[in-house]
């Protein structure tokens, strides 16, 4: 019998009531009353020299407050990136100024040049055709490899060339190049991960709103980490301290890592009422989002594997161009480096593995974190490879995967990770059971007595998650630190707020967080609440990204909760006469051990307000505690996932006909809401293998800037619900947090595009074709051209 | 400036208007009902989707001067008075068919329409019927389950996952 409450089950969400009824609030939502509007006029060529911008005309325009550009933001600061990488030689990456508004150059198309603020938006947009731009087209690159030639044109003129950095990482080049040499057999792919658009259907929006009063500032944006927001804003680029500064992220309409970045228009709209003492709103459009909101994926790759002649791993080696776009969007260094390199042994015990990143600056959007992060782009090359290298030696692609896996845990990896644990044999097993293996020989004929080719593809892969032990991503470069933090303030009636530094954005923690809560006092789940997305109410948190929410502030939470409960203890016995130590809390009610003697929950915390009998010399009223909780380690949630798909030899289109996915989370609090980031996060990765794409042309000219020209997945593109199964029964807890749980939220989208990709090549390896690699998205076209050579 | 006489959810609302005004916008910034999204201004997510005259419509494509005279339909009016869910958002909350909830007005105005028109739709007409709606969380799978299930249909043989 499943539970109905508490850990492990699935109650509804209690945040849903409000977004079904048109009741959520959004930041667009949020007016103050007497704001202004700011329309950015945005470059619309890759690569100028701004010669000059004429605003008079333009002032003059009806409702126009005042009109910004680069030159009010002189001795202001830039925008800040978070994490710097060294390169292979010692040296520092190469870390180019970001301005809020362009000064000197535009880099890239949509990098803004000026904003008008105007009573009205549309004041403020006409007024912006009123802007003379005079600016100078330069010639622009969008090829990494051509951005590194030495007669590439320069997207920044202060730097030598557009090497951000040569990283490399993992086993000596000495070691590795022994084990290439005594390889049985080596295969190598070229491959593309495709640059994408994160998409969260609510567009970014921000409104700054000064207070003349007390000199204080508050922001109002579309965030998943509010106090990184405040402390990057703050002390980076406007100069303003954390208390006179409030940073609201209010109900967020998905984020997928692009909502957790600082981007120009928080800063603007909190300079510019600052400025002008009026707030100021910035509402981004469509088609603004695919110029302005940070990229995902875009690597180039060679991957190398070496066999032994038993077919062991013996080596890997990649060597990646990754685009960094025109500037170092906030954690962008460290998605190709550390949350890429480190993944690359994935589920296999090889013994040496060799990363090699080039971090390139083109004349493109800035490129930063999206849903998976690296781990995407590394279980990509791994999974290919190996299925490549099953194919030139004729063995099974599951029996060759089985060979090789890690089988002892903890393990430690040679690209620096430690795994706590896993059983990556039971993921495989059960995916195995899930898609029916046995029964694809009789599927492939049906599909082909129709004309039709029939493909399996399987991928294993492993994530880092619970993001991060501070010690070390501090070592590695990071600008911060990454524990996180939980207040839980119980009230003299009983009932609990939990101000949590995690933020959701859709993962439902309004209504997971309180089970853990509630399983540990025994109270019931409706006399929680979680307080999340104010500077002003939360203690301090990093905010929700990395699969990271119930793995790092989850765990604070339960520190928080543990507090309470031995304070409440201690109130109880006091109560009961009795020793502390003597104190049992089971179903909300604390008894003196081995007797009927117990008062309740409501009793505790009354007592803890209205302290007439109360333990006074020996502890403080209140009932209110805070824990900060920095993890040991990261987490390693590892599944296994296969598909099967048909091709139409005739027009290569690819339909996916089963999809199933075997993940070991750990411990599960709600697997309602588990299953549902899964299915949200292979639609995301079924989207990158099949449909999307973001497209430059060779001039930097942006080609896919609406959801008419970058295909999102729909309802229709996806699996029917009886051919697609979720499972996450396989379970080993993580063993260094205290609910032993793992992460969820970008697994589908890490573990989907190799399945696809995977099986579409297992599609066109059979019916006599014989093709060995196909670049994602595997559009029709690609297909029908690779059939047809 | 025009004045405009419409219904909105059962309510007589007139309002000088600009010609130029959309729909959303009268929407959200004349009546304050922010419940009907913008999500990408070419009318292809549906985050705006709301009823005129019993029609789907999406209202960044609409001037709020075409709804003179109209009977219009938003998520605000959607559950009873009492705040009581109507069939289509219990299933939508009863099969978690929503994470963020930004798509979710714009998702639950089609299943009505669709329900309308298709009181019992196969797996295939939803997801068919939903071409116009764009959801970037939940993969769909959950919001057709519950689709099915507001239709009266037994979506219990389908995998709890």
């Amino acid at each position: 019998m499943p539970k109905d409450h508490g850990i492990g089950a699935s109650p509804k969400r209690r945040e849903d009531v409000r977004f079904l009824t048109g009741a959520g609030n959004y930041t667009d939502d949020i007016n103050v009353h007497g704001q202004a509007y700011v329309y950015f006029l945005r470059s619309d060529m890759a690569h100028g020299k701004i010669n000059k911008i004429d605003t008079s005309a333009a002032a003059d325009m009806p409702g126009v407050v005042r009109i910004f550009t680069g030159a009010d933001f002189e001795g202001v600061g830039g925008l800040p990136c978070g994490w710097e990488i060294t390169d292979k030689n010692g040296a520092a990456m190469k870390e180019p100024a970001h301005p809020v508004l362009a000064i000197g150059k535009v880099r890239h198309v949509g990098d803004p040049v000026a904003a008008i603020v105007a009573d009205s938006l549309e004041q403020a947009r006409d007024a912006a055709e009123a802007i003379e731009l005079d600016i100078e087209e330069l010639p622009a690159v969008v090829d990494m490899p051509r951005a590194l030639q030495a007669d590439s044109p320069l997207v920044h003129d202060d730097l030598a060339d557009n090497l951000c950095y040569d990283w490399q990482f993992g086993t000596d080049t000495e070691t590795t190049d022994k084990a290439f040499a005594a390889a049985a057999h080596v295969t190598t792919l070229e491959l593309v991960n495709n640059r994408l658009v994160a998409n969260p259907m609510e567009p970014r929006v921000a409104v700054g709103d000064y207070s003349r009063a007390n000199d204080e500032s508050t922001l109002y944006t579309t965030s998943q980490n509010p106090h990184v927001i405040r402390l990057l804003m703050g002390a980076f680029v406007l100069g303003i301290p954390e208390h006179k500064l409030r940073v609201v992220a209010p109900d967020v309409g998905g984020g997928f890592g692009t909502k957790i970045f600082h981007y120009a228009e928080e800063a603007f709209c909190t300079f510019a009422s600052r400025q002008i003492n009026r707030a100021v709103k910035w509402t981004s459009s469509r088609s603004e989002a695919f110029m302005s909101d940070a990229h995902g994926r875009d690597h180039v790759t060679k991957i190398e594997l070496a066999l032994d002649a038993d077919n062991n791993f013996t080596a890997v080696r990649t060597n990646t161009h990754a685009n960094m776009g025109a500037y170092l969007s906030t954690f962008s260094t460290s998605v190709p480096t550390w949350l890429h390199g480190t993944l690359m042994a994935g589920n296999y015990r090889t013994p040496a593995v060799q990363v090699n990143v080039k971090a390139v600056f083109t004349n493109t959007v800035p490129v930063d974190a999206y849903r998976g992060a690296g781990r995407p782009e590394a279980t990509f090359q791994l999974e290919r490879v190996i299925d490549q290298a099953a194919r030139e030696l004729g063995v099974d692609p599951i029996a060759l995967r089985r060979q090789n896996f890690i089988s002892e845990f903890p393990y430690e990896t040679p690209v620096a990770v430690v795994y706590d644990t896993g059983d990556y044999v039971a993921t495989m097993d059960k995916m195995e059971e899930l898609i029916d293996i046995a029964g694809f020989p009789a599927r492939r004929a049906e599909s082909e007595a129709r004309g039709m080719l029939r493909g399996l593809g399987v991928n294993c892969f492993i994530e880092a998650c619970g993001i991060a032990p501070s010690n070390l991503v501090g070592q590695l470069g990071a600008r911060a630190g990454l524990y996180d933090a939980a207040t839980v303030r119980v009230n003299a009636t009983g009932s609990i707020s939990v101000m949590v530094g995690a933020h959701s954005h859709g993962q439902g923690h309004e209504t997971v967080f309180p089970q853990v809560v509630a399983e540990m006092l025994g109270i019931d789940e409706s006399m929680i609440d979680i307080v999340h997305g104010d500077t002003s109410k939360i203690p301090f948190g990093m905010g929700t990204y990395g699969s990271r929410s119930l793995a790092v502030c989850g765990s604070a939470m339960v520190r928080a909760t543990e507090k309470i409960i031995n304070k409440a203890k201690k109130i109880a016995g006091h109560l009961l006469e009795a020793s502390e130590a003597d104190i049992e809390l089971k179903d909300g009610q604390f008894s003196v051990a081995g007797t009927d003697k117990s008062v309740a929950w409501g009793d505790v915390t009354l007592a803890a307000y209205v302290p007439h009998n109360y333990p006074l010399e020996d502890i403080e009223p209140g009932l209110e505690e805070t824990a900060f909780y920095d993890p040991s380690n990261f987490t390693y949630p590892a599944g296994a996932y296969a598909c099967e798909v048909e091709v139409d030899p005739e027009t290569g289109k690819v339909t996916i006909e089963k999809f199933v996915s075997a993940d070991d989370f750990g411990n599960v609090i709600n697997p309602m809401i588990v299953e549902g980031q899964v299915h949200g996060g292979i639609a995301q990765g079924i989207g990158q293998a099949l449909l999307e794409n973001c497209s430059y042309d060779e001039n930097g000219q942006l080609l896919s800037a609406s959801y008419m020209d970058y295909a999102m997945p729909r309802a229709d593109d996806l699996p029917h619900m009886s051919q697609y199964q979720v499972d996450h029964s396989c379970q080993t807890p993580c063993t260094h947090n205290p609910l032993g749980v793992k992460g969820c939220g970008e697994a589908g989208a890490i573990g989907s595009p190799p399945t696809v990709v995977n099986a579409v090549l297992d599609a066109l390896n059979s019916g006599g074709h014989n093709v060995a690699h196909i670049d994602m998205p595997v559009s029709p076209a690609r297909v029908w051209a690779a059939i047809n050579g | 400036m025009a004045e405009v006489t419409m219904k909105v959810n059962g309510k007589a609302v007139t309002k000088s208007v600009k010609g130029n005004t959309l729909m959303t916008d009268f929407l959200r910034d004349e009546l304050r009902l922010t419940g009907t999204h913008v999500g990408c201004d070419t009318s292809q997510c549906g985050a705006c989707n709301i009823h005129v005259n019993g029609s789907l419509v999406k209202a960044c494509t609409m001037f709020a001067a075409e709804a003179d005279g109209a009977e219009v339909s938003t998520i605000e009016g959607q559950s009873a008075a009492d705040g009581t869910l109507n069939v289509i958002q219990q299933a939508f909350q009863d099969h978690h068919g929503l994470q963020c909830g930004f798509c979710t007005p714009g998702m639950v105005m089609a299943a009505a329409s669709l329900l309308k028109e298709n009181p019992k739709p196969s797996e295939a007409e939803v997801r068919d019927y939903l071409e116009g709606n764009i959801c970037r969380c939940t993969g769909y799978h959950n919001i057709v389950k519950a689709i099915l299930a507001a239709s009266g249909q037994d979506v219990s043989a389908i995998a709890a996952e």
